[in-house]
């Protein structure tokens, strides 16, 4: 086939299925919270993993009816949402406890015992890393750095800090959970953020345009004026 | 040397327990950088910060001015902000969400002004949960303030500014993964050139990435000029820095230091800094910017904390994280560690990265497990040769993004250095240490 025999490709839509908006899982109250997150962005996709934490909040882990709502309110595919989600390590496609203890065993928190930490935490809780206790209250996870260094080993809670633990200490942290003591602080897994944007801090599209416009011009007049200033060096 | 009594100029708050609310960021200064900023012209800001010779402090110490310059041909048309902080040991980020969040706000709003840009977006890492809530309170104030928003201040800029959660990688700290990131998709970073998002950045637009810290410096540079920033430090390295010190040492944390006039063993022994290595233990080798930096040993310890100065002893000063190990410390293991983790987050797009640190991993496992085997030493080696040619520094680059080539720097460190370390693990079938 020679060059001039080959279709022109035809770059796909921008969206395979379009926003149409439908869901049929997430409440109405996700999806309002959605929407307005999806409006901050100039590209809907944008939202898409603000949008997969939203759907942990409400389910505890990214169900996959959460993705495919989540693909009809960003338009793209639901396998697009699945493949973004897989990438990064808080997105969770398979059931999570409600408390997700992350114990970090990087360079850091290893020279101060963590290796030593993480074993007492798999065999207090009775389950290896990456597993969720029978009662399902707990998953143990195995993180990377969490960027709490100076309090080593380093344990997040629902990614809450807690500070450094000692053996004993994880095993009265674990109590508290299990008793609820420390649900106000840390809530279920899911929840990230619990401070909402103020509503109207969006700057208005068309003045930002129109300021932006004055800008340019500005800027090029002040760009012209130092040329001629400078003899044009 | 000694420690010097440089201005606090980005912890000056962190002392108050409120240092976080907007009261305190009014009391104590706050956005009158801002206001004087937006009573100059955009270039004159600008020019604040070149005169300021502020390097950039995500790792990369580019300078911020000439990152700008190269924008202010063309219009920008996002200004982005690096707050993905991962780099193992770095920690200096997560203290100025959580404890300054007004002053990163206020250093955002000055940049957007210079730039002339009327969409920001701060992206933190997911895991920084207070820091994100922390961060959008302190916008929902500054708003409610007048400082974000349309016509800020009355002065006819407007612009808006989102905080945007990442969800846990570390490959999003590399500005062209993160902008993938912050597209909605896996944080594949880009291929180059183009090596700045400067033409094409966030939906193929001109951006602008600049760091927490470096953006939080920015209502200081302001208000005092951009010359008296540079009247400290010494040499490229003008200004204070943030260290975050951690490992072996008495007192860890993030400490404000005036770059060059203070040295490595300052850091690492003074009393108001770290206080010394526990248990009267001695040093073996500490890490100096990053796990991606090769080690140094003790006789480096009196080099100062500039960028250059670290750079001409074959290390870098990276993302101001410093890692101490003492002398009861398997030199093998921490390189396993390390090894470890970049296999982990390896994105998967280049072969050199994504099978060479699987490999280099589960050599190093089967050494550090006693399964080591004498020509281990040259196959490790050879598996990093084929990363980073040569094993030279900086690293010969193989791959899309610096992540693979980071990867045999500690390996490499721990080779050259402990290299009777690994010998005695191959013979004695096991962990000296353990």
């Amino acid at each position: 086939m020679s060059p001039a025999d080959r279709p022109t490709p035809v770059a796909p839509p921008r969206s395979a299925t379009g926003a149409t908006g439908r869901t049929t899982h997430l409440s109405a109250e996700i999806v309002e919270r959605a929407r307005s997150l999806i409006a901050l962005y100039p590209e809907p996709r944008s939202a898409l993993i603000p949008l997969c934490h939203l759907a942990q909040e409400q389910d505890g882990w990214l169900r996959p009816e959460a993705m495919a709502d989540i693909a009809e309110l960003v338009g793209v595919t639901p396998a697009e949402v699945y493949g973004t989600a897989t990438f990064y390590d808080m997105l969770h496609t398979e059931p999570v406890g409600t408390y997700l203890v992350s114990v970090c065993t990087n360079i850091a928190c290893l020279l101060d015992g963590a290796a030593e930490l993480l074993e007492h935490a798999e065999e207090s809780l009775g389950v290896n890393v990456g597993a969720t206790t029978a009662d399902g209250v707990i998953t143990l996870e195995e993180a990377e750095c969490l960027a709490d260094c100076d309090r080593a080993p380093c344990v997040q809670v629902n990614h809450r800090y807690v500070g450094a633990q000692t053996p004993e200490s994880f095993d009265r942290l674990v109590a508290d959970l299990r008793a609820g003591t420390r649900s106000d602080e840390i809530p279920s897994h899911g929840t990230l953020i619990r401070v909402r944007r103020t509503t109207g801090l969006q700057a208005d599209r068309r003045q930002v345009a129109d300021e932006r416009a004055a800008t340019a011009e500005a800027q090029a007049r002040r760009a012209a004026e130092a040329e001629s200033a400078g003899g044009g060096s | 040397m000694a420690v010097t009594e440089a201005p606090r100029i980005i912890t000056s708050r962190i002392g108050f327990d409120d240092s976080h609310t907007l009261e305190r960021y009014l009391a104590t200064g706050g956005y009158e950088g801002l206001r004087k900023a937006l009573s100059m012209t955009p270039e004159a800001v600008a020019h604040e910060v070149d005169e300021a010779s502020l390097l950039g402090r995500g790792g990369a110490g580019f300078p911020a001015g000439r990152k700008w310059a190269m924008l202010r041909k063309a219009p920008v048309t996002y200004l982005v902000v690096n707050g993905d902080e991962s780099e193992p040991a770095t920690f200096k980020d997560h203290l100025l969400v959580e404890r300054d969040p007004h002053q990163l706000v206020e250093g955002v709003l000055i940049a957007a002004y210079a730039l002339q840009v009327s969409q920001v977006f701060i992206f933190l890492r997911g895991e920084f949960a207070l820091g994100l809530e922390r961060v959008q309170s302190a916008l929902n104030d500054a708003y409610a303030h007048g400082a974000v928003g349309a016509d800020i201040f009355g002065s006819g800029f407007s612009v808006d500014v989102v905080v945007h959660p990442g969800a846990g990688a570390y490959i999003c700290g590399e500005e062209t993964a993160l902008l993938e990131s912050l597209e909605g998709k896996r944080g594949f970073p880009r291929i180059k050139p183009p090596f700045f998002p400067a033409a094409i950045g966030l939906y193929g637009d001109p951006t602008v990435v600049n760091n927490v810290e470096t953006m939080s410096n920015l209502p200081w540079i302001v208000r005092n000029g951009g010359a008296a920033f540079a009247a400290l430090g010494g040499g490229r390295s003008t200004g204070t820095r943030l260290f975050a010190l951690a490992g072996h040492v008495n007192n860890p944390g993030v400490y404000e230091i005036e770059m060059v006039k203070t040295t490595f063993a300052d850091l690492i022994h003074a009393p108001v800094l770290g206080g010394g290595i526990p248990h009267g233990r001695e040093l073996k080798a500490f890490i100096p910017g990053g796990v991606s930096a090769p080690w140094f040993g003790p006789d480096q310890v009196d080099l100062p904390l500039g960028q250059d100065e670290v750079a001409a002893a074959g290390s870098m000063l990276g993302s101001g994280s410093v890692v101490v190990m003492d002398d009861h410390t398997c030199a093998v293991r921490a390189s396993w560690r390390i090894t470890k983790f970049f296999s982990r987050e390896s994105c998967g797009q280049c072969t050199p990265c994504r099978e060479g640190s699987g490999w280099l991993e589960r050599i190093m496992e089967r050494i550090e497990t006693g399964q080591g085997r004498e020509e281990d030493l040259d196959l490790l080696l050879d598996a990093c040769d084929n990363i980073a040619p040569g094993l030279t520094w900086p690293p010969q680059q193989t791959t899309i993004c610096v992540l693979g080539p980071s990867i045999p720097s500690s390996i490499g460190s721990a080779i050259q250095m402990f290299r009777d370390e690994f010998l005695v693990h191959i013979k004695e079938g096991g962990c000296p240490y353990d």
